[in-house]
Order: C-alpha cells, then sequence, then structure tokens
C-alpha cells in the first residue's frame, strides 16, 4: 500500500513539474513561432531569456514589484527584438549567426550587469504558488490527482499556457496573424497585395523578443526566484528547435514543450530517487530526443518558404 | 568629394574599412557601459592592450589563445564556404580533446612521443569529424537544420564529457584521494607538444634577452621565442594549417566543389556537383578542425582533460567571431585569431588590473558579430553606387562579395 501511494507521488510529481517546468519553453517557443512565421529565424532567444531574466529579477529587487519586473523583461527583450530586427530584416544580415552574436551579447551583458550591479546571488519572493479556493475549507488543488496536476502553479505558468490558444487565434483567424503567415510564406505576393513584409516582420520578432524576455522572467522570478549568470543554459536553443519539432503551429509547440519538459521532470526525479541512471546521461536524453523528432521526415514541408530569407522590394 | 571617395575606393579597401568601424562601434558601445560603470574607459582599454600585447608574456598568452581560436575558425570557414551553419565547434572541440586525452594516456608509455603526438591529433581530428558529420548527414539526408542540431550536439558533448571524466576516465589519484574532481590524469610527458623555449634549447639557444643586452621590443621579441613562456608549437601548427586549408580551398577540386556549392547550390547541382554528399564533407572537415582545436590544447597545453566547457572555453562561439572578421580566409583568419586571442587575454588583465569582469569581452564580441554580419549589406549598396557612378546606371549587385556565401540558408 505505502508503495503503492509512493509510484503514485512520484508519477503525479512528474507530470506536475513536467507542466510546470515547460513555463519558460513555452513563452520563448511561442514568440519565436511569430518570428519564424513571418520568416526571420531568432537564435537569439537564449541571449534575450538571460537579459530578461536579469532585468526582471533586478526590478523586482529593488521594488519588489513582480509585475513591474515582468514589465522590465519584456522591455529589455523588445530592445533585444529590435537590436535582431534591425540587423536581420533590415540590414539582410545572416540570420543564423546574427543570433549568435545576439546571443554572445546578451549572455556578456546579463553577467556582467550581474556582477557589478548585483554582485552575488540574493533572493527575492517570487510568484507564490496560485491557490484558488471554493470555499475556506476546500481549494482546487485538493481534489485528487486533478488538483494535483493542475492546480498549486504559478501565474506566469496559467499565463504560458493561456498563450497556446491566444497564439493560434492571432496566427490562424486575426487579418495580422494572416499577414504574419504571407510575409514568411510569400512575401513577394504579401508585398504585391500592399502588405509591409519588412514592417510585419519587424513587429513579429519584436513580439517574440517580449515573449522572449518574458520567458526569461519565468526562470528568475517563477521557477527559481534567484539569478544566475547563464541561467538559461540552453533553454532558448531548445525553445527554437521546439518551434521546429512543433511544425511552427502553437498547438504543436505545446506538444513539443510538454514532452520536452515531461522528460526533463522524469530525468530530475530520477536523480532524486536514486536511480542508478547515471545523470550526465540522463541530462543528455532531451537533447538526444530533440535531435531525433527534427528528423522525423513529415514536417520539413510545413516550414514557412521564406524562413531565414531577406526581403527588399523589388528584388525579384 | 563624395564621387571621388565612391569612385576610387575597391570594394575590398571598403570592407576592410567597414570591418575595422565594427569593431570600432563595439568598442564605443563597450565604453559607454564602462562610463556607466564609473570606469574610464580609456584606461581599461589601455589595460586591455597593454595586457594583451604590451608586454612578452601579454604576446605570448595571445598566440596561446589564437592557437584553438584559428584551427576553430578554420574549420568554421569550410563549412560557412559550403554553405553550411556550424554553431558545433564547442561540442566537436570537446569530443576531439576527450579522445586524444584517452589515447594520449594509453598509448604514452607504449610508443615514441613524437608518434603518439600524431597519433593523438589525428584521433582529436576523427572525434571531432563525427560530431560535425552527424548533423552533416542528418541534414543531407533528413533535412534536419544543422544549426540547431550543433547546437544539440554541443550539449551533449558536454554531458559525454563530465560522464567519462567523472566516471571510466577519472584521473585514478582523484579516487585515491577521495577527492572525485572530474579531470583526467596527466598525459605522459613524451607526449607534450613542444614549447618554444623546448626548441629554442634543442637549437642551442639557452641565453635570455637580458644576457644579449637586448632592451624593449627586441627583448620582448627575443623573449616570447626563446624564453619560458606557455608558448607551445601548436601555433606554427595552427598557422601550416591555415596555409593548408588555404590551399585546399582554392587549389584543389574537392575545395573548389566546397566553395562552388556554397555560393550556388543550384547551379552546383546543374554542374553535376554531389551537394549532398558536400554538405556532409565539409561539416566532417570543419568538426575535424575543431576536434583537432581540442586536440592541440590538451598536447599544448593543459596536458589532461578536465571539465568539458572549461576546456572548450567559448572558443566554439569566439571563432565565429574570429572566422567572420576573417573574412573566411584562411590566411585572413590567422591575423584574426591573434586579434581576438589578444581581446580574451586583454579581457583577462583589464578584470585583475581594473575589477571590470571579464565577460564584458563576451558583450564585445557578440556587438562584433552583429556588426560585421551587416557590413555586406552596405558593402553591397557601396558596390552600386561605385559601379553606377563609373560607368552609369546598373543593377549588379552580385559583385559585392557577401561575408557569408549566398546559398546559406538556416534549412533546406
Amino acid at each position: 500500500m505505502t508503495h503503492e501511494l509512493t509510484v503514485m507521488a512520484v508519477f503525479l510529481g512528474v507530470i506536475h513539474s513536467g507542466i510546470r517546468l515547460a513555463t519558460p519553453y513555452l513563452y520563448a517557443a511561442l514568440g519565436e513561432t511569430f518570428a519564424q512565421r513571418s520568416g526571420v529565424l531568432n537564435l537569439g532567444v537564449e541571449g534575450i531569456m538571460l537579459m530578461g531574466a536579469f532585468f526582471g529579477f533586478f526590478t523586482v529587487f529593488q521594488t519588489g514589484n513582480l509585475l513591474l519586473g515582468v514589465l522590465a523583461a519584456a522591455a529589455i527583450g523588445i530592445v533585444m527584438g529590435l537590436i535582431m530586427s534591425v540587423v536581420s530584416i533590415t540590414f539582410q544580415a545572416q540570420q543564423g549567426i546574427s543570433g549568435i552574436g545576439l546571443f554572445m551579447f546578451g549572455l556578456g551583458m546579463s553577467s556582467l550587469l550581474f556582477k557589478t550591479m548585483l554582485g552575488t546571488v540574493e533572493g527575492i519572493n517570487s510568484f507564490p504558488e496560485l491557490q484558488v479556493c471554493l470555499s475556506e475549507s476546500f481549494c482546487m488543488a485538493d481534489i485528487p490527482i486533478i488538483g494535483d496536476i493542475f492546480f498549486g502553479h504559478s501565474i506566469m505558468t496559467y499565463g504560458a499556457y493561456l498563450l497556446v490558444p491566444i497564439s493560434a487565434w492571432i496566427l490562424n483567424k486575426t487579418t495580422w496573424g494572416l499577414k504574419i503567415r504571407s510575409a514568411g510564406q510569400n512575401p513577394e505576393a504579401a508585398d504585391s497585395l500592399g502588405v509591409n513584409v519588412n514592417a510585419v516582420r519587424y513587429a513579429s520578432v519584436t513580439l517574440g523578443g517580449a515573449l522572449a524576455g518574458i520567458a526569461g522572467a519565468s526562470l528568475s522570478l517563477s521557477l527559481l526566484g534567484i539569478f544566475q549568470e547563464n541561467m538559461t543554459n540552453g533553454i532558448g536553443f531548445i525553445a527554437v528547435a521546439l518551434v521546429y519539432f512543433g511544425s511552427w503551429r502553437p498547438l504543436g509547440v505545446l506538444v513539443g514543450a510538454l514532452l520536452f519538459s515531461g522528460v526533463n521532470a522524469l530525468q530530475l526525479w530520477a536523480q532524486v530517487l536514486g536511480l542508478p541512471i547515471p545523470s550526465n546521461i540522463a541530462v543528455m536524453l532531451p537533447y538526444v530526443l530533440t535531435i531525433v523528432a527534427l528528423a522525423l521526415p513529415f514536417r520539413r514541408s510545413l516550414q514557412p518558404a521564406a524562413l531565414t530569407k531577406p526581403f527588399e522590394r523589388g528584388e525579384n | 568629394m563624395r564621387n571621388m571617395f565612391y569612385r576610387y575606393i575597391s570594394d575590398r579597401t571598403f570592407e576592410i574599412l567597414l570591418m575595422f568601424l565594427a569593431v570600432l562601434a563595439a568598442f564605443l558601445f563597450g565604453a559607454v557601459i564602462l562610463l556607466l560603470q564609473g570606469v574610464n574607459p580609456i584606461e581599461a582599454y589601455r589595460a586591455m592592450i597593454v595586457g594583451a600585447f604590451g608586454s612578452k608574456s601579454g604576446w605570448a598568452d595571445t598566440l596561446v589563445k589564437s592557437v584553438p581560436l584559428m584551427l576553430v575558425a578554420l574549420g568554421i570557414a569550410i563549412a560557412f564556404r559550403g554553405g553550411m551553419i556550424n554553431i558545433g565547434a564547442e561540442g566537436q572541440l570537446i569530443v576531439g580533446a576527450l579522445l586524444t586525452t584517452f589515447v594520449g594516456i594509453q598509448l604514452g608509455d607504449l610508443l615514441p612521443g613524437v608518434l603518439v603526438i600524431i597519433i593523438g591529433l589525428l584521433a582529436g581530428a576523427f572525434m571531432g569529424g563525427i560530431w560535425g558529420a552527424i548533423p552533416g548527414y542528418l541534414k543531407a539526408q533528413l533535412g534536419v537544420n544543422e544549426i540547431l542540431s550543433t547546437i544539440m550536439m554541443n550539449q551533449i558533448a558536454i554531458q559525454i564529457g563530465y560522464f567519462l571524466l567523472r566516471g571510466p576516465m577519472i584521473d585514478p589519484a582523484e579516487l585515491a584521494a577521495g577527492t572525485n574532481i572530474p579531470h583526467s590524469a596527466r598525459l605522459p610527458r613524451s607526449v607534450d607538444i613542444p614549447r618554444f623555449t623546448d626548441i629554442a634549447n634543442a637549437l642551442g639557444i639557452r641565453e635570455r634577452a637580458s644576457d644579449l643586452g637586448l632592451q624593449g621590443a627586441m627583448a620582448d621579441i627575443y623573449g616570447i621565442f626563446a624564453e619560458p613562456t606557455r608558448l607551445h608549437s601548436g601555433f606554427i601548427f595552427a598557422v601550416i594549417m591555415a596555409v593548408l586549408v588555404y590551399i585546399f580551398l582554392w587549389r584543389t577540386t574537392i575545395g573548389f566543389r566546397i566553395r562552388a556549392v556554397g555560393l550556388n547550390p543550384h547551379a552546383s547541382r546543374y554542374a553535376g556537383m554531389n551537394i549532398k554528399r558536400n554538405m556532409v564533407l565539409s561539416m566532417t572537415l570543419s568538426g575535424a578542425f575543431a576536434g583537432l582545436a581540442g586536440a592541440v590544447e590538451i598536447l599544448g597545453l593543459h596536458h589532461r582533460m578536465f571539465e568539458p566547457t572549461a576546456v572548450s572555453a567559448g572558443y566554439g562561439f569566439t571563432g565565429i567571431v574570429a572566422a567572420l572578421f576573417g573574412k573566411l580566409h584562411p590566411l585572413g583568419i590567422i591575423p584574426s585569431s591573434v586579434l581576438f586571442g589578444g581581446l580574451l587575454v586583454g579581457g583577462d588583465k583589464m578584470q585583475r588590473a581594473m575589477q571590470i569582469p571579464q565577460v564584458l569581452t563576451t558583450a564585445l564580441l557578440g556587438l562584433v558579430v552583429l556588426f560585421v554580419v551587416c557590413t555586406p549589406y552596405f558593402v553591397r549598396k557601396y558596390h552600386n553606387k561605385r559601379v553606377s557612378m563609373d560607368i552609369g546606371p546598373s543593377d549588379t549587385d552580385a559583385a559585392g562579395a557577401p561575408a557569408v556565401p549566398a546559398a546559406q540558408e538556416a534549412s533546406a
């Protein structure tokens, strides 16, 4: 009986952590979905996340206001997104390489600011676990199983999941979404129909930047409650891969993020439980999984046709 | 006046001018940050430049750092020339260093040192080559974006490194002492790549600069070559490699094919070239050079394998900067690697002298990349302007050679 309870608890724990850990992936990958759908591969997500994580953290550290922290993270994300836009849209730079430049800049800058402005790792009161209570004695988290899994996350986690249908709706049902898709699919045609391709791309990349900044904040303000140098540790790059994995669709991104964070949660729990899997091999697993997922053949044709191709009016 | 400017400065000169403007702009940005930190940027940059290029030991450290940068950048240039983007040099360097360490420890006491060094270098190149070939193959056969797969391969290499260094490859002395620091045993001294001073000694040069009465710059130059520093002959090896890569890319058929496919895959396919094989080939060679960098770092500098990310030390990314700044030209990569090697050393010296965190260098390098990737745009505009001044209206814009081959698309 005790044994069954433990298995159940671990199982629920893995799912709960998986849902929680997907938060930064979702923000970053959904933002990147907008950028890529408009035709821009922004590889600098990791750098933007680090800047967002730092600015968000620093703002909360100074003011104690979590909402201001998220706004600060979004603001620096917008600035970084604009830098990426200028370089890759206006000056038509190689996107794969300019993104690495943005990453290095964000990595260096966030570490520099951390070292000179904070110095040591500090803690803050991060976003609390949200308790939805129907009455004084009954909270949603008390519901067996469902409560354990779906309730008791922070508001930033719920925001990330809410963003999935919103993104899908914007991309598929609004005029602006149509413009984004056409800019990424056939910019010449879009241009001839009066869509300002580069303006649409600027907006999409900047929106993606804002969301990447918030993704960083979800790490430093919600999941961990601290800032550390290079704390994203590859999450931004995984987020870019999740967009490919999800076939450039918000729902696909959600599936990918859950799968990825689920494996991650499993890996963490395996270490907690002391299972005889070498931790390094376990940490490696999600990356191997990502490569395998990218190699699955059916989604290649779904890629936006003009992805990574700069657009100049009258060029063709 | 403007017309004369457009008329008389060639595209190439304009391009080089822009590249240096890019670095200058990055440093100006850094100066603003330093000012905001309350640091005098002139003093800080002075500490940086003097630290890297102002003394014998500064030059020696700079050249030591330029060795892995040069080899990595050569590899990255081969991939970029072939139309592939290799972001995976970090991982390729790590796996190369791992196999070289293994080979060195296993064979070091059995075979003559020179032979083991050669086998070790080949092992590093081989392992790095495999690490590059996998993304190349995945791209060619399954259309997997090589940028993403190489980034994943980096992480996998790091984890494999930690796994091996905590278990199978850990220094037995660490186990005996119970400290369990994840590093390998030291390689036998017979497989150390000789230092410059060893070579000088072998040639019978044993005097110090002061013994010879040399002073100033002459003493420094003499000292770099003949006095004990960390500078090892891997530097000569890297320079020779750069020349060989130049010959390979511009004087051999395979090299020509790689460049042709990079410039225009469609025309190359029409001309009967095997595009897919070229993808795998250029990525394999690219990885082999990064692996070679790992091998030379182990045999020439560290003599043992330790924390994977500390061994790769960001060379995979800094190598991209060095390759771009060298205009993806093997001979341009030589001075460019020395320059950025100096920047790394200078950043370190600046940290010690002025208490400015060294990570400023990383931010500056990122800015250099961001500025440099913009230069082809201006070169193209400039070219059109210049040509139209000379021969009237023209719509040519192909001649403004892009910094990166046109065919590079993040995904096929």
